[in-house]
């Protein structure tokens, strides 16, 4: 029923995927980055008062016209190149007729059976970690070739505000008011082909699919891809076949799926509950969900039993697009490296490992690691500092690691004062505390607060004795053949230099003085 | 082959037109002539033939990405037959269509 | 002289305020009382624009006085088609849904016109969103023929032609789609001319059929109409389907009127059966008439003509039931049934239930029918295979010949309510006229003698390739000049329905 909240009935994960084959489907909307709408001049830019982003065209008032953007046009094919698609020589845009009051002329100018691009695919590689949820990652990582079907180019449409309603929700609501700032921005839909074989995997596919298409989309630069301000959504389609029957299931489109996490939590339960409905002998029915982050679960929205027919046709008020192959190979050559080629070449380079390298992109700290190592730290440093030390104290002030107060030159300071002897590691936590409590610069904060190692043969010299003196009977002990009894003693030392000597000097100097070498 | 009424209802209901059972009546039988006539187009042997959707032929017409002055809120909204905070009041809209 | 102001050509009034004779505020008010005069009768305005024409009319004046430069047209009065947005005055489109609307931005003709200095008198009466061939299926009541005010002036640009052909305006302008502007000007007696299609801009003009609507000129000379093609031509960055290529050159072409040496086509196709024989016999003059004046006619069939009435009636009507779906209560116009009680949906279907009139409700109907899923390849989809048949057809014949011609319309100006309730006998006054409109190419009529057994006019149809109008407007103005020199008098000057 329409609005219900209540949970349907479930089959457990493990088993649903015992007995049935899911097959998933994603299609994601991406509202491009340039400046203007696709049809007008009107600024693209997210927000602004009420319907003050408007013009006669995307209003669609009477007598108006679109000319698309070039610009949109080059991002479309820009995003259809790095999906590896073929451009088409010649297509026209399509009106998608439907009324709906979000909709100024009551049809949407899109694409219809002539897409710009076309057939093409997007790797998505899982890790161990990623794959441990769901009983995988014994055999290491996998890879799934995520077929792309089309991408196009076509309009947004405005937004309503549900009002009188408990639930803000269309269901329930009195009246609605609606803002066309939004309407006309350009919109790049990419969906892609049935993805067959996932197995138990997926919910993390689908996962995974997404946040690779949002680094490529970020990486490309035409879009700002905020699954939050809604530049990029994705509606996920789930259905079953039962096991060797070769019979492909209906499949349902889960909507409203607003973050990476959500994409995957509506496969999961839609596995789950089309299972239930499968096993119960009742049919499961072709219709759109919509996803509730707060319980997890699946609601039936609108059936999609009778298709809508949208009674396409060639939009009459624009000419052909015939994308000459110049223009094509110019956008090609001017494509930045990929992140999927950029990650495998940054993991030769520094010589990590998978699992590290999915760390350093789960953690977002990419760039910062790149830009660390460009300063002089070594890449393994790097990565230690930024996803330890760093990580905790951004996680602990809830802030992004890149918002932190301190610049991964800064990082490589600290790396290479470490490795240069004048820090160990507990004097470098304490400096950066001080870089992120705004003192400074590394250097700054050794001098000011006189964290360097001491290094002074002399001074060093005198504390070691000093803590022979104090311990005769470890003393005793060392000269004794007990060697490991020295780390007390380097405690000591450690202590009265309140931590600032080089602990493994401190031990050489111990032991010279009580063991004949 | 004659259009039934129904399908003339579902027609007008597609549309968004309210049609009275007379007028449904009435248009119907039109409609069934005219569409008779129309149908004059499928004697055209036309296999292999490609449709025009624009009788003259120019391609790639295209707009720079160049900012256009908009117009106020109050142009937009001054004709609105229901204006709220700003935006367009609209009846209750049931579910998406 | 009022009377004398508004019995002059465009063109002569154009002369007369550049040379300080008159002022283009004697034109206007000339003009405007005109209109008070005989347009009760008439009702050719659904707004006449009296503070906004004095004030343009001013403007003139004052450039002129100031040494500025002034345009052919300036000071020109004009009757504009209600289906030009006007950022001054309200555009109905002859539609109840639209009533009282007034747009907040101007058609780039509109534009055009202001900038030119044409004076705008008012919006002219036309069928309701430019569907119809009399002015019948206006909302506010038909206009009447100035030759027989029991007659229809002709549609859906029946207004202008009507206040052109009564003297209220020198020039009008109209939407010709599928006969739009043609039709009613032979019907009044007035030269109408469809541009090719692109030749100017479609912004600002509530769309019927995209791929169809041409703004055009109406006038009593074809001098008049080029001068007035000349100035709203040309192309537009807010039209993508505007042509970017040079105006051709029509008032050239108008004044040199020489078809000496030209090779015209008459097509069979178009002239056959349920014509009037009076309109035939002045096409039959007219072909005599052009060899008399040196061109060699020729006969060129245009087989898939037969196939365009149909095919326009699949096309446009599609077009239209898309292009109409934006009228829905929700931003502008009429809202019936919002009282707490009705959803969006039933809103919407209840005020286009009320707004729109019976032969729009059956345009959008069809239309949505032709578009539908499993009906498409045979009705649409099947349309625009012929459309591509007859633009050959056309291809072909200009290879052979520099112009074709045809009646303009099967019949006279038939009586309001003759063809109201048979849809199909109003669509075939459309007949001859709607194949340039599916091929894009230009045509126009011009006025070619009165009917014998009632004395109403007959326009020849003269048809150019693609963005070759000029030719037209030679071969017009040819026969214009021998029929007005054999004549001895204005052809309106016979017209008695506002005697």
């Amino acid at each position: 029923m329409p609005g219900s909240s209540t949970a349907a009935e479930l089959v457990s994960y493990a088993e649903a995927v015992t007995r049935y084959e899911p097959l998933i489907g994603l299609e994601t909307h991406v509202e491009l980055g340039t400046v203007t709408k696709l049809f007008c001049g009107c600024p693209a830019a997210f927000g602004g008062a009420p319907n003050t982003h408007t013009c006669p065209v995307c209003l669609g008032l009477p007598g108006s016209l679109p000319v698309p953007s070039r610009t949109a046009i080059e991002y479309t094919i820009r995003i259809g190149l790095a999906l590896n698609c073929s451009i088409a020589e010649w297509c026209r845009f399509a009106r998608k007729n439907y009324f709906y009051p979000d909709m100024p002329k009551n049809f949407q100018i899109s694409q219809y059976d002539e897409p710009l691009c076309t057939d093409g695919w997007l790797e998505v590689t899982l890790e161990e970690s990623e794959l441990g949820a769901y009983g995988g990652g014994a055999g290491g990582p996998r890879t799934f070739r995520v077929g792309i079907e089309r991408v196009h180019l076509e309009e947004d449409t405005g937004k309503s505000q549900h009002m009188g309603g408990a639930t803000g929700r269309i269901h329930g609501a009195d009246y609605s008011l609606v803002d066309y700032n939004r309407a006309g921005i350009p919109l790049v839909e990419i969906v892609t082909k049935p993805v067959e074989g996932t197995g138990a995997l997926a919910p993390a596919v689908a996962h995974a699919y997404v946040r690779e298409l949002r680094d490529l989309l970020r990486a490309l630069g035409v879009s700002d891809v905020r699954m939050e301000e809604g530049s990029l959504r994705s509606d996920v389609n789930t259905s079953l076949s039962p096991r060797g029957s070769g019979r492909w299931g209906t499949r349902t489109e889960t909507k409203n799926v607003n973050s990476l996490r959500s994409v995957e939590r509506a496969v999961h339960y839609e596995i789950e509950r089309q299972a239930a409905v499968l096993d119960g002998g009742e049919r499961v029915i072709q219709e759109t969900r919509h996803f509730h982050e707060e319980s997890g679960i699946t609601t039936s929205g609108r059936s999609k039993e009778e298709a809508q027919d949208y009674r396409y046709f060639p939009e009459p008020d624009l000419v052909p697009l015939a994308p000459s192959r110049d223009w094509v190979e110019q956008i090609r050559s001017s494509l930045p490296e990929l992140p999927a080629a950029r990650v495998a070449r940054l993991q030769r380079e520094w010589g990590l490992s998978g699992v590290e390298m999915v760390e350093i992109r789960n953690a977002g700290a990419l760039d910062l690691v790149e830009q660390t190592v460009a300063a002089g730290a070594a890449p393994a440093d790097a990565r230690k500092w930024w996803l330890n030390e760093l990580a905790r104290r951004a996680n602990d002030t809830g802030a992004e690691l890149t918002s932190l107060p301190i610049t991964p030159g800064g990082v490589a300071r600290v790396v290479e004062l470490v490795a240069s002897g004048t820090l160990n590691d507990r004097l470098a936590r304490q400096v950066i505390e001080g870089v992120l409590a705004g003192e400074g610069t590394p250097d700054e904060v050794v001098a000011a607060r006189g964290l360097a190692v001491v290094s002074d043969e002399g001074a060093l010299g005198a504390a070691v004795d000093a803590a022979i003196a104090a311990h005769p009977d470890v003393a005793d002990k060392i000269r004794g053949g007990k060697v490991a009894a020295a780390g007390a003693l380097v405690g000591a030392v450690m202590k009265a230099t309140r931590g600032q000597a080089d602990a493994a000097r401190v031990q050489e100097m111990i032991l010279a003085r009580l063991t004949q070498s | 082959m004659p259009i039934a009424r129904d399908d003339v209802a579902h027609l007008a209901r597609l549309s968004r037109l309210a049609l009275g059972e007379e007028e449904l009546d009435h248009l119907a039988a039109q409609l069934d002539v005219i569409i008779a006539a129309v149908a004059k187009v499928q004697e055209v042997a036309a296999d292999g033939i490609p449709p025009t959707s624009h009788a003259v032929p120019l391609v790639n017409v295209f707009r720079e990405d160049v900012l256009v002055e908009c117009l106020s809120a109050d142009a937009v909204l001054s004709q609105a037959p229901a204006v709220e905070q700003q935006r367009f009041r609209v009846p209750r809209i049931l579910a998406e269509d | 002289m009022d009377g004398e102001l508004t019995r002059m050509t465009a063109a002569d009034l154009a002369a007369a305020i550049a040379a300080g004779d008159v002022s283009a505020a004697e034109v206007t008010e000339a003009h405007l009382a005109r209109i008070e005069e005989a347009d009760p009768r008439v009702r050719a305005f659904l707004h006449v624009a009296g503070d906004q024409a004095r004030a343009a009319a001013r403007a003139v004046d004052e450039r002129r006085a100031a040494g500025g430069e002034l345009g052919p047209l300036a000071g020109v009065p004009l009757a504009l088609k209600d289906v030009f947005t006007t950022i001054d005055m309200p555009t109905t489109c002859g539609s109840a849904i639209l009533d009282g609307w007034c747009p907040p931005y101007d058609a780039t003709i509109t534009r055009r016109l202001r900038e030119a200095g044409v004076v705008l008198l008012g919006k002219t009466n036309m069928d309701e969103f430019a569907m119809g061939s009399s002015t019948e299926n206006s909302a506010f009541g038909p206009s009447h023929n100035p030759w027989d005010l029991d007659r229809v002036p002709g549609g859906s640009s029946g207004g202008s032609s009507a206040a052109v052909a009564a003297f209220e305006a020198p020039l009008g302008l109209g939407t010709d789609t599928g006969g739009s502007i043609r039709q009613p000007g032979a019907v009044c007696g007035v030269v109408g001319v469809k541009p090719t299609y692109g030749g100017n801009s479609r912004y600002g003009v509530v769309a019927f059929a995209s791929s169809l609507d041409t703004p055009g000129p109406l006038a009593r000379t074809v001098l008049d109409a080029a001068l007035l093609h000349e100035v709203i031509s040309g192309h537009d960055p807010c039209d993508s389907t505007s042509v970017d290529a040079p105006v051709p050159p029509v008032v050239a072409a108008a004044r040199q009127a020489d078809v000496s040496g030209m090779v015209i086509g008459v097509v069979p196709e178009l002239g056959g059966e349920g014509i009037q024989p009076g309109v035939l016999a002045k096409f039959n003059e007219s072909v005599e008439l052009l060899e008399s004046l040196g061109a060699k006619v020729t006969e060129v069939s245009c087989p898939h003509f037969s196939y365009a009435l149909p095919a326009y009636y699949l096309i446009a009507p599609s077009e239209a039931s898309s292009n109409l779906a934006r009228f829905d209560a929700m931003r502008y116009g009429l809202r019936v049934g919002d009282d707490g009680t009705h959803s969006a949906e039933e809103v919407m279907a209840l005020t286009r239930e009320q707004g729109f009139g019976a032969e729009v409700k059956r345009r959008i109907m069809l239309g949505t029918y032709a578009l539908s899923s499993g009906y498409y390849d045979a009705y649409y989809g099947k349309a625009q295979q012929v459309r591509t048949l007859i633009i050959r057809d056309f291809e072909a014949a200009f290879e052979r010949v520099d112009v074709l011609i045809s009646p303009t319309t099967p019949t006279t100006a038939f009586r309001l309510g003759e063809r109201v309730d048979d849809p199909i006998a109003m669509y075939l006054a459309d007949l001859y006229t709607i194949p340039a409109d599916l091929a894009g190419n230009a045509a126009l009529s011009v006025p070619c003698g009165l009917a014998p057994e009632d004395g109403l006019p007959v326009g020849l149809q003269v048809m150019a390739p693609v963005l070759a109008d000029d030719r037209m407007y030679r071969v017009a103005a040819a026969v214009e000049a021998a029929l007005d020199a054999r004549r001895g008098y204005p052809l309106l000057n016979d017209a008695r329905g506002l005697a």
